[in-house]
């Protein structure tokens, strides 16, 4: 129960960021992003449905991302999720500030080890 | 395999989105899950394993509902709100607003409660006031085309404005090429006798002309025609509407009905409208040129109003340069009457009320100024409210309302709190018009006419939406600013650094605008004040002054006249309680007067530039005891001063100073107009006439008294001594309690004198200061307004200042902070307030209270005693609003307040 809690946490601050970049090279589906989050961070981070998809209306409302319903043959259909260019600029930013962050940690624990 | 739409739509539920967008989401996330069942089975789970972890996933705290409420309510709302499109709604988004509003104040009914009162004084002050502005300064006169209206005086170098002779009126008339017509009027009082009760009344001599250039139309029978507008013609009387309904039971056959006026008999020939005003109330008119046959002498100025009416295109520059003209031509030609007299004409609306204006404007404003209080407190209640309300709007704004909308929202509560409070406004309005105008009676020109009619309730409209966004603003946009995130917040507080910077201002500004009413209220009082303690130059105490009115069968002769005064004199001597009495033409401080030209040496009269006028007091031997004016040489008049005596005459000491600077007066000659050479037989001090505080001013301020019973037979015949004198008294007990012995005695063995205007001179005093009373009076009414709802406006915000700090004070008592410690902590805080509001207040004062230098008497508009005064009440009013809450403050138990948390 911690770790999920801790999990949440984590997730809440960082979401926008994993799912915004996802989307940057090109659409996706809400359930190939939430596979993608799996691998990628090798099962570090999950996003269930219950929470990737508030996230997913809530960035689509701010008109960073934009979801389409896409048929393709023989499937059912899915709605894809596309980086709007306001979206693009928010990612821009929300990785520079990332990266800001990562890095102030990274000299603070360094010196925690040294 | 489950279903899994089924699971989803259960979840949604809550959230009761609009069908489409549900079935979006459903679909999406139902193929969510069954991609991840899919992928479970296919990594081994077992069929119900997978579906087990696929719905746990997604109840998980049942979050997807959870976290789509912020989202998605936004998009589920809106088509049912707006419909076809943002624009086409706005009706629609009223009456939203407006159901919710009333909802709301409904639902707080002692908020509601508190706000409307507040508000209502401050709408009522201001409707009242205006509604007196409105009926004295800006509703037309009761004529058609009032602006042409003009009134056209006579000018010298001692009055301004004076009374016209009728010869000049009459010259003007023709000469003139500016007005369409000219009508002249006479002040005058008749004596009713003959059917029923005798009754004194009140009307005036006017010509033929007059209710035409007026433009007034008898609502029965005729005007005056001009041949019954001359000496010698038959009586004719027209009755105002006042006197046909209440005398004569408006009876339909009333005209060519005879009435007996002053003993002489008239036939009625008109009745005027109801809504009919000409410079008093009256209740008949007569025409003028019957009055007297000095009428027609150039040097009788009995007190002749004219009328003009400007022919349409004619500027008033252009009629006073034609008239200016016209008079020099009459000084030119009668240099013994009218050396030095010009004319002078002014706006008929300007004439009458044009003197009040900047009294009725300061009013107004400081009205306005309770207005700004009224609404500082009901925005400090808002803000209050709106902190209380903050989750409320943080819900709204989560669910996608817009700022604008929340503004709109809050301020249509606000208009809809101020609508409410117009309604009470215009009640306290009504009812406080009627009780200050009673109480300071006869102060206001066309005071009949102030009522509550479109005009004002448009006033109170629109005062009452400006009212409702005034103090709406500020708690609409701190209420729309919230963050939802942090205020949505199990026990967040919202954002209360804004709200308390916003009271802080509301308080100051608040008492600041308190300092200057007080100041304002607080001069007029001092002015009021000193006044009171001027000394007039008689005793004014226990003096009744009344008129009376003699029996028509002794008018016939001067000398009956003389000798019915006495007898009356004796009469009413014998009254249990009247210690002596006397007559008078003229009683001081009473609007009243009457000058007469004199001059020295032994030559011919002089043209009347070159004469000096004095007061002129006819009286009877005891007038300066009954007045307590006190004698300062030589002696005053005995009975044996008659008719065939020397004639003799007292002055005042200003009089003897400025006509016979280092000499002794008494043994001079002087020589007065109509009557001749007059010995001056003793002194007398100085009478303020003119007024507690004008007479020191005042041009002609000279005085001569003129015994009763040698007034020759021309003057005796002149309106004032025949219509009648006034009657003084001085009683031991309260004077008015003679008054039915007085009517009795006076009425005489033919019970046909009646006594009328009955005033005690105290009466009169307090009259001659009634506008200042007025305006004194509704000053003391605002500022106290004002400083109660600035001293609740103060507790108020101190109150809740405390009740945000409890943790803080309860840290810091637990920390070791004495009560006395807390108590000043908090008690500095509201003070701090209170001092820059305050020092603001009095700066601003120190300018405003400059516009009223006109209105004080004694006392300058900065008046550092005043100012102090106001100050310290203000000081001791905030710290006792202060000290409440602050002492409250010092009952926190710190492990409550601790444990608060």
């Amino acid at each position: 129960m911690d770790t999920k809690a801790s999990d949440l946490e984590w997730k809440k601050g960082s979401a926008e960021l994993l799912i915004l970049s996802l989307l940057e090279v090109r659409p996706r589906h809400g359930y190939d992003v939430s596979k993608l989050i799996e691998q990628r961070s090798r099962g570090t981070l999950r996003f269930h449905a219950a929470s990737l998809y508030p996230l997913l209306y809530r960035l689509e409302k701010r008109g960073w991302v934009q979801g389409r319903w896409v048929e393709k043959s023989g499937q059912r259909r899915r709605r894809y999720y596309r980086l709007t260019p306001q979206g693009r600029k928010v990612l821009a930013s929300q990785r520079r500030g990332w990266q800001v962050f990562v890095e102030a940690i990274n000299r603070i624990t360094e010196v925690e080890h040294a | 395999m489950p279903d899994w739409k089924e699971e989803i739509t259960r979840r949604l539920a809550s959230l009761k989105l609009a069908p489409a967008r549900e079935a979006e989401i459903v679909e999406e996330v139902a193929q969510h899950l069954e991609d991840r069942h899919q992928e479970l089975v296919a990594g081994g789970a077992t069929e119900d394993e997978a579906s087990r972890v696929a719905v746990e996933e997604l109840s998980d705290e049942n979050l997807l509902a959870r976290g789509l409420r912020p989202v998605e309510q936004e998009v589920a709302l809106e088509p049912g709100v707006l419909g076809g499109g943002r624009r086409g709604n706005i009706l629609a988004d009223l009456g939203q607003d407006l159901r919710y509003g009333f909802r709301m104040l409904r639902k707080n009914p002692g908020f509601t409660a508190v706000a409307v009162l507040t508000l209502a004084l401050g709408i009522g002050a201001n409707t009242a006031v205006f509604s007196v502005v409105n009926g004295v300064l800006l509703r037309p006169l009761p004529y058609p085309e009032p602006a042409r209206l003009m009134m056209v005086y006579e000018k010298s170098a001692e009055f301004g404005q004076m009374s016209v002779s009728y010869p000049n009126f009459l010259d003007w008339r023709r000469e003139n090429h500016s007005f369409t017509d000219m009508g002249a009027f006479l002040g005058d009082d008749f004596n009713f006798t003959g059917s029923g009760q005798p009754e004194h009344l009140r009307g005036g001599f006017i010509s033929a002309s007059l209710l035409p250039v007026l433009g007034v139309n008898p609502l029965m029978g005729r005007n005056f025609l001009p041949q019954e507008d001359q000496q010698g013609a038959g009586g004719v009387v027209v009755l105002t509407y006042g006197l046909w309904k209440r005398r004569f039971g408006a009876d339909s056959n009333i005209l060519g009905k005879a009435l007996t006026l002053n003993a002489k008999d008239y036939t009625v020939i008109g009745i005027l409208p109801s809504d009919f005003r000409f410079r008093y109330q009256a209740d008949l008119y007569v025409p003028l040129d019957q009055w007297n046959s000095r009428l027609h002498d150039r040097e009788t100025y009995p007190g002749l109003l004219v009328v003009g009416r400007l022919k349409p295109g004619v500027a008033l520059a252009a009629a006073q340069a034609e008239m200016a003209a016209i008079g020099r031509q009459l000084a030119q030609e009668y240099p013994k009457a009218n050396a030095g007299h010009g004319v002078t004409v002014v706006q008929m609306k300007d004439d009458m009320v044009g003197y009040i204006r900047p009294t009725l404007l300061l009013l107004l404003g400081a009205a306005g100024f309770v207005l700004i209080i009224a609404c500082a407190n009901v925005a400090n209640l808002l803000l209050a409210r709106s902190t209380a309300r903050s989750r409320e709007f943080a819900i709204r704004a989560a669910l996608g309302a817009d700022r604008r909308r929340v503004v709109r929202q809050l301020l249509t509560e606000s208009v809809l709190l101020a609508l409410g409070a117009s309604v009470f406004g215009l009640l306290l309005a009504d009812w406080g018009t009627h009780l200050v105008l009673a109480a300071v009676p006869d102060t206001l020109p066309r005071s009949q006419e102030i009522r509550l009619d479109p005009r004002v309730l448009l006033f109170t409209l629109a005062v009452s939406v400006l009212t409702g966004i005034l103090f709406g603003l500020a708690p609409a946009f701190h209420s729309s600013n919230v963050n939802p995130q942090e205020c949505l917040k199990e026990g967040a507080r919202g954002s209360g650094g804004g709200r308390h910077r916003a009271e802080g201002v509301f308080v100051v500004v608040e008492v600041g605008l308190a300092v200057i009413l007080l100041a304002g209220a607080g001069l007029m009082m001092q002015s009021i004040w000193r006044l009171w303690r001027v000394d007039p130059g008689f005793n004014p105490h226990n003096v009744l002054t009344t008129q009376v009115a003699l029996s028509p069968t002794v008018m016939a002769s001067p000398a009956a006249i003389r000798i019915a005064y006495q007898h009356l004199l004796q009469r009413v001597e014998t009254i249990p309680g009247v210690r002596s009495d006397a007559i008078t033409d003229l009683v001081p401080l009473s609007d009243d007067n009457s000058e007469i030209p004199f001059w020295l040496g032994r030559g011919p009269q002089p043209p009347q530039d070159q004469m000096t006028s004095a007061m002129f007091y006819i009286v009877s031997s005891d007038y300066p005891r009954v007045m307590g004016i006190p004698l300062l040489k030589g002696r005053f008049f005995t009975d044996h001063d008659t008719l065939a005596s020397t004639p003799v005459v007292v002055i005042d000491d200003v009089m003897a100073k400025h006509v016979f600077p280092g000499q002794d007066a008494v043994g001079k000659q002087i020589n007065l107009m109509v009557v001749g050479p007059v010995q001056i037989v003793g002194v007398v001090g100085h009478v303020k006439h003119w007024g507690l505080e004008a007479d020191d001013t005042a041009k002609v301020r000279d005085e001569i008294y003129f015994p009763f019973l040698q007034v020759p037979d021309k003057l005796m015949s002149q309106s004032q001594a025949v219509a009648g004198l006034t009657l003084v008294l001085r009683t031991a007990p309260d004077p008015l309690s003679v008054v039915s012995a007085v009517r009795a005695q006076v009425a005489g063995p033919t019970e046909d004198q009646p006594i009328y205007g009955v005033r005690t001179m105290e009466q009169i005093i307090a009259g001659s200061l009634a506008q200042r009373r007025f305006t004194m009076l509704l000053l003391i009414i605002f500022a106290s307004t004002a400083l109660v709802l600035a001293a609740v406006g103060i507790y108020g915000v101190m109150s809740y200042a405390v009740s945000r700090r409890t943790h803080e004070l309860g840290v810091r008592m637990a920390l070791g902070a004495s009560r006395g410690e807390i108590l000043t902590l908090v008690v500095r805080e509201g003070m701090a307030l209170a001092a820059i509001g305050t020092l603001g207040g009095l700066t601003v004062a120190f300018g405003l209270t400059r516009l009223m230098a006109s209105l004080l008497y004694g006392v300058r508009p900065a008046d550092p005693a005043t100012f102090a005064a106001v100050s310290l009440l203000l000081v001791g009013i905030a710290l006792l609003a202060c000290y409440l809450p602050a002492w409250r403050a010092t009952k926190v138990d710190p492990m409550v307040a601790l444990r608060y948390e």
